[in-house]
């Protein structure tokens, strides 16, 4: 390859000459300075050829200097700070950053998988979909080959060691985009006082204006646009009202002017002690889109080689950067624009050695200014070839109206700058709905203002102004954005000749060298067969070749193709329309939408206020909903079964203790209460006297069985309802649901009061000795008996006393503030040590109350099981006219005896049966499954009873006492015998003692 | 219609591939056909389709408000499995799975079926039961499944965190069959397949009002002219209820958005079809290279089929959280897809309160799965009247008899 420096010798806006920074690309070192882009300092080095097509491998060079960029994708970074597919033209250079070309093998300048180039006529767009389909070919053969020389940069392999922040903020007006346009409806709205943010994407304000003037020496109220941007910016810096911010994308338009942005705050100094990007989240009265133009590629054979680029691009690098990507350039050219840069490039001492301009007498302001330079101006001229294959070598000249077979002349050039146009930058207007209007005029697709995308209010949450609205002339431009509007001289333009194929008779042997979506390699020949194979939607025709799916989402390639799909249609291009502007603008990384919650901190971990004692136990943790439970709490090499078992046989011998804290605490208040309840819990809770407490059953809408807990009556006009660990948050949003959109007038409050309180199970036949030996309060049968409560100074602390039990023993639930609860739990403790008190976890808990036949949500239910599948009939009210899941339970499958119920299972000989595990019945449905007739719900070895336990649900279980049937489970099969479900104590006399 | 394969390419390289045909004409509708489909999505297309290849059932016009498969069919995140708990379930999706295994080759179009494995993660000892669960019923359906530990977990998907500190991976079911396919070459290849029988597809014709005589369904008025029909079916997905009010009937069905996101496309980073239901999302990679990940419905019901932003947040967490790696990858694009959900968020193929109306919707998250089996049940139903096995138990009765299909109870969210 040849390498030639091309560095300018003066120049460079955005650069620091004074200061040389290195950093290093496919192991080479590239000389740079501060403010380069990865490209311009590549370029800068010569080397144009910084990436391979995705499909064909084709070289390629950058073909923009910005956000649109296609082709010059690298991979930044190793190891663990790896970054893939990232554009070398707004990637900012910095001192020892690593890049690293990606999709070839084995190296950039020779690839070997750029085979597929060769191979192009038989991998036209859509291919795949008319072959590989002989037996298991696909699956087996080629699809494998596809997925290895898909994709684009290396797959990452290591997590992420930086760290990512979000915020919010709130404006008034938030313009996106840094350009006099943005600056100047900054001023606007500044200085009227509005809360304004302006961001601008790239680390520099300005935009195009600053860099057209050192063409056209266009002034703004007679300054310089570089000198009025730095006028504007310091009165605007100098308003309290407005911020101001660079290397912030604006990302995408949401709903209710809902705008996300990501901001760039360390990727040029990796392992710093600093966020990487900053995520912004912001909500605005208004969102001003200045976000400028783009502008569009020429359709010609050859324009994807290495060294053709959009003429405003090279402008931008010969302006900006100092540095161009030729020293002999040939224009290509349907407007006057493009002369810009043939200014900018003959002020350098670069060489254009023809204009091609494909209008027929163009004669502006602009063209005449490079006539009466000596530049070689070919009116109806294009380009047939371009010559050289990894850089640009020279043209093949044709005329425009023509097939492109006759070749006027050869003319040397190590450059192509195109332009076929521009097009708006209206991505964000229309992300939440804005609509486009065809501008035939001027060839582009502008936004409507009658169509903006609507906020809340019903009126527009978005404007666009200046090239983004489609006035591409700064004077327009600056009118569009402020009212009282600043002189503006500008050159007058001609106007643009579309044209969207050139020459304009190519055969298709040109037009298959014709590129217009250059990363994924879909040329016009594809679109015109997408069109001739019936894929004419414009969303077909994009989905058949994958035109503007790459990484730059069709923003150099989307108007092209649609033209040229309109023109295969024979239809106007309004008539086929544009595909769906998606978010995000350009790609957004997934760190920083993920934010801070990773981790530990991906999801809050609730802890109860018990947490660091079970932990120096030496608990085993479970998750239960966020918080975390000890499961139970092994002692050093004892096995988890020898636990549970041990810690059961406490709670039935003599007693144990339980961290039952996170059960939750609904605390239901009002004079509508009762009512409200009676609503909510199948069972009367109106009538529960104060100081009593009653085992509740919720349903849903569907009579489903969803949640279940103890109530009690707190005070006349007050009940707290206890629900399940991971229910409480649900349950609460449930009871909200129904007061806030059915009864609405009812006067009922609800507060979930769950971290409120600490609680603390004692259960066991010596556990009111236990309570006794706190003192304070009386908590005998007959004070406290049986599903009743208590408040009072129990041991001192300030406990409301439950007399429940889950494990069939003797029972107490004592809640106290969750500040008193580890206090509380060691008195506990204390207190139990001559009863040989132990802590008990969640499993030895589910043991015990699978003996006693209680039914846990989520084991016994599943959301399809109803009270009467549980025997729980006994807690449906009849009393009561009406309560959620009553009209639901007459529905005729749920009212028919003919239903799965509630029994217990155990095996011959005494052996744990699997749990899930399911027993078929005789015989195949009309589906040729095999016929059910139960499945097991909860399955345990019983430490009280020295074997194992189940139960399940079977058809007709209750009245199938005695039975033996078989279940499946693993592929084994298990016999089992029909029981009762309790287990244990089916009298309750260890209960009310 | 003219065959594809590797010698029709060969054939056309040498001429600029300037021969090749329609995959499907565009047709002036006739004044009546015996059945009008309304909606070619895969649902639609995949009825039309069974309909001529099962019952010789030709004369059918597919009609669509907008381009075909341009609803949730090209939406979707692709997933295919039959992994689901509930017989009637199971069934369908299992009919459809195994249709999928020689789709191409029955449509002679490659819709890249790729059955490279997918794994439902478990990571509460509550999703374990589940799964095993699932696992033991799967087996009674006949259905290929198993459970995995995390050690195998692992080893299909080298890049998982088992040890998160929030929810370590316990184990997975896997459904080795399961995998992706191409989602807009299904709607394509059945739409190639319809038209090859003389099926008409007729696109931006949307239907504006539906007729009918004597309680029969007669004609629907379009935008393209009012068309006859002795027998019509409305698969129209999110707009199920829209249509069914055209008709007179309505449904228990809400419509909300969907969302899901694509990566830039990388080198192979994951085989296998990962779903990760605790902290919900899930994710697969594209041929292309891309990511492809499925969050959760927006909460609220809505016909817009924008990316919002909030799922966006909760999805990616939960796959940073699972796959380390994926963090310093970007969103390429998001988008939202309307999904039709029912009380049960189990499908409906029913005969409806007009004569010879039938509907196919309510697939909700999951109907991209389940097109071919959806298509081979609804002709079923509509060329007989009656539905066969597969549809007989997602009639409209089962909300009145309280007969659910409830498959959220294993899976924790239904996809």
């Amino acid at each position: 390859m040849t390498r030639r420096i091309t560095r300018l010798d003066r120049g460079g806006r955005l650069i620091d000459r004074a200061r040389d920074i290195t950093f290093c690309f496919d192991g080479r070192r590239i000389p740079a300075h501060p403010g380069d882009t990865l490209a311009s300092a590549l370029l800068g080095a010569g080397h144009v050829l910084q990436g391979r097509s995705f499909k064909y491998h084709r070289p390629r060079g950058p073909v923009a200097a910005g956000a649109e960029e296609p082709n010059a994708l690298v991979t930044l970074g190793g190891r663990a700070r790896m970054e893939p597919d990232l554009r070398t033209t707004t990637t900012e250079a910095f001192d020892g950053a690593e890049a690293r070309s990606q999709n070839r093998w084995p190296g950039l300048g020779l690839d070997l998988l750029a085979i597929n180039d060769r191979l192009s006529a038989f991998m036209p767009a859509g291919f795949y979909y008319k072959t590989f389909m002989a037996g298991r070919s696909w699956e087996k053969l080629f699809e494998p080959i596809i997925r290895r020389s898909a994709g684009l940069g290396p797959a990452p392999t290591e997590a992420d060691p930086d760290s990512y922040e979000q915020a919010y903020a709130f404006a008034d007006v938030i313009i996106v985009g840094g350009g006099v346009a943005g600056l100047a409806a900054a001023l606007e709205h500044g200085r009227a006082g509005a809360r304004v943010w302006v961001l601008e994407q790239t680390p520099h304000w300005g935009g195009r204006a600053v860099v057209d003037a050192e063409a056209d020496g266009a002034t703004i109220d007679g300054l310089a646009p570089e000198a009025w941007v730095k006028a504007a910016l310091a009165e605007l810096e100098a308003l309290p009202n407005v911020t101001l911010r660079t290397r912030m994308l604006a990302a995408g338009l949401h709903d209710h002017a809902h705008l996300i942005a990501l901001e760039s705050v360390a990727d040029t100094t990796p392992g710093a002690d600093l966020p990487r990007q900053r995520l912004w989240r912001m909500r605005a009265g208004k969102v001003i889109v200045a976000a400028g133009a783009l502008e569009r590629p020429l359709s010609f054979p050859g324009n994807d080689r290495p060294g053709v680029m959009l003429a405003s691009a090279v402008r931008d690098y010969i302006v900006n950067w100092a540095v161009s990507p030729g020293k002999r350039i040939v224009i290509l050219t349907n407007n006057d624009d493009a002369y810009r840069t043939a200014l900018v490039a003959l002020d350098a001492g670069i060489a254009i050695p023809a204009i091609l301009d494909l209008r027929k007498t163009p004669n502006g302001p602009l063209v005449q200014a490079v006539r009466d330079r000596g530049v070689r101006i070919l009116p109806g001229h294009s380009i047939a070839k371009v010559l050289g294959s990894k850089q640009v070598k020279g043209i093949a000249l044709c005329r425009h109206e023509s097939r492109g077979e006759a070749w006027l002349e050869r003319i040397p050039c190590d450059a192509v700058a195109m332009s076929g146009g521009w097009s708006p930058t209206v991505h964000l207007w229309s992300h939440c709905g804005g609509k486009l209007a065809w501008d035939t005029e001027a060839a582009f697709f502008a936004p409507d203002p009658d169509k903006p995308p609507l906020g809340a209010d019903g009126k527009a949450m978005a404007q666009c102004v200046g090239a983004a609205a489609g006035a591409l002339r700064l004077d327009a431009c600056l009118a569009s954005a402020m009212s009282a509007a600043p002189q503006v001289e500008t050159p007058a333009e001609e106007p643009i000749q579309p044209v969207w194929v050139t020459p304009a008779e190519a055969g298709p042997h040109l037009r298959a060298k014709m590129w217009l979506d250059f990363q994924n390699d879909v040329k016009v020949s594809d679109i015109q067969l997408a069109a001739r194979e019936g894929y004419q939607s414009v969303e077909h025709a994009k989905r058949y070749t994958t035109l503007g799916m790459a990484t730059d989402q069709g923003k150099l390639s989307n108007i092209n193709g649609l033209a040229i799909l309109s023109q295969a249609l024979d239809q106007p291009i309004p008539a086929t329309g544009t595909t769906t502007f998606r978010p995000p603008y350009t790609p957004i990384g997934f760190g920083a939408i993920a934010g801070e919650a990773r981790g530990e901190i991906f999801q809050p971990l609730r802890r109860t206020a018990m947490d660091a004692w079970h932990e120096d136990q030496g608990a085993h943790w479970e998750p239960v909903g966020q918080w975390r439970r000890p499961y139970c709490y092994p002692g050093k090499a004892e096995p988890h079964s020898a636990a549970i078992e041990r810690e059961v046989l406490a709670v039935r011998n003599s007693v144990g203790m339980l961290d039952a804290s996170t059960l939750g605490k609904i605390i239901v208040k009002g004079p509508d209460a009762g009512r409200f309840l009676d609503m909510i819990y199948t069972n009367m809770m109106s009538t529960l006297a104060v100081g009593k407490c009653r085992y509740g059953l919720m349903c849903s809408e569907n009579g489903f069985l969803m949640d279940d807990g103890v109530v009690a009556r707190l005070s006349e006009d007050t009940w707290l309802c206890h629900t399940t660990t991971g229910g409480a948050e649900a349950i609460h949003a449930h009871m909200e649901d129904w007061l806030q959109c059915e009864w609405w007038d009812w006067k009922v409050w609800t507060a979930n009061v769950t971290e409120a309180y600490a609680q603390v199970a004692v259960a066991g036949p010596n556990a009111r000795k236990v309570l006794e030996a706190l003192g304070g309060v009386d908590v005998s049968r007959e004070a406290l008996p049986h599903m009743s409560w208590t408040a009072g100074p129990l041991g001192g602390f300030d406990a409301r006393i439950y007399r429940i039990s889950f494990s069939g023993e003797l029972g107490f639930e004592i809640a106290v503030p969750t500040s008193q609860g580890m206090a509380l739990w060691s008195r506990l403790l204390e207190a139990g040590k001559a009863f040989d008190i132990r802590p008990y976890g969640t499993e030895a808990l589910h043991v015990l109350r699978a003996e006693k036949g209680f039914i846990m949500i989520g084991d016994e239910t599943d959301g399809t099981v109803i009270p009467q599948d549980l025997g729980l009939n006994w807690a449906l009210s009849k009393k009561k006219a009406d309560f959620l899941g009553k009209r639901a339970h007459q529905r005729s499958f749920m009212a028919s005896p003919d239903r799965w119920k509630l029994v217990g299972l155990e095996s011959l000989d005494g052996s744990v049966i699997p749990e899930c595990a399911i027993a078929p019945a005789p015989g195949e449905n009309a589906n040729r499954q095999r016929n059910t007739q139960g499945r097991i719900t909860s399955s345990y070895y019983s430490p009280t009873l020295k074997r194992g336990i189940a139960m399940g649900l079977v058809h007709n279980g209750p009245d199938r006492m005695g039975e033996e049937i078989i279940f499946n489970a693993d592929g084994k099969e298990v016999t089992a015998r029909i029981v009762s479900p309790v287990f244990y104590d089916p009298k309750g006399e260890k209960l009310d003692v | 219609m003219r065959r594809y394969s590797v010698f029709a390419i060969a054939r056309e390289a040498m001429r600029y591939h300037e021969g090749w045909e329609r995959a499907w004409p565009a047709p002036t509708p006739k004044p009546r056909y015996d059945v009008i489909v309304v909606g070619a999505g895969g649902h639609g297309l995949a009825t039309a389709y069974y309909l001529g290849k099962n019952f010789g059932i030709t004369n059918v016009a597919v009609i669509e408000k907008g381009w075909l498969g341009g609803g949730n069919t090209g939406r979707n995140t692709t997933i295919i499995r039959s992994n689901y708990l509930q017989d009637p379930s199971s069934a369908i999706y299992e009919k459809a799975r195994s249709l999928y295994e020689g789709l191409s080759r029955d449509l002679n179009y490659n819709v890249m079926f790729s059955p490279r494995g997918l794994l439902m993660l478990a990571q509460t000892e509550h999703e374990v039961r589940g799964y095993k669960r699932t696992v033991n019923a799967n087996d009674l359906q006949g259905i290929e499944t198993r459970w995995i530990g995390p050690q195998e977990v692992k080893d299909l998907v080298p890049m998982i965190n088992l040890h998160g500190p929030r929810y370590p991976v316990l184990g997975a079911l896997l459904q080795e069959r399961g995998g992706t396919a191409r989602h807009d070459a299904v709607a394509w290849g059945y739409a190639r397949g319809c038209a090859a029988m003389g099926m008409h597809i007729l696109q931006n014709c949307e239907v504006t009002a539906i007729r009918s005589e004597n309680g029969q369904v007669s004609e629907v008025e379009t935008t393209r002219g009012t068309i006859g029909c002795k027998k019509l079916a409305i698969v129209v997905a999110g707009h199920s209820s829209v249509m069914a009010e055209k008709a007179g009937f309505r449904l228990p069905v809400e419509s909300m958005a969907l969302q899901a996101l694509v990566s830039e496309p990388i080198k192979p980073m994951i085989d296998v079809v990962v779903m990760a239901n605790t902290v919900h999302g899930y994710l697969s990679q594209s041929d292309k290279g891309e990511l492809v990940i499925g969050g959760g419905t927006d909460g609220f019901v809505n016909y817009s089929q924008r990316g919002s932003w909030q799922h966006v947040e909760e999805t990616i967490r939960a796959l940073i959280e699972t796959f380390p790696p994926i963090s310093r990858l970007r969103m390429l694009r998001q988008w939202g897809g309307i999904v039709d959900m029912t009380g049960d968020r189990s499908p409906i193929l029913s005969k409806t309160p007009v004569g010879n109306i039938f509907i196919n919707c309510g697939w909700g998250t999951g109907g991209f799965k389940a097109i071919p089996g959806s298509g081979w049940a609804m002709a079923e139903l509509v060329a007989n009247g009656e539905p066969g096995p597969l549809a007989a138990d997602f009639g409209l009765e089962r909300f009145r008899e309280g007969r659910f299909i409830d498959e959220s109870v294993a899976a924790g969210v239904a996809h």
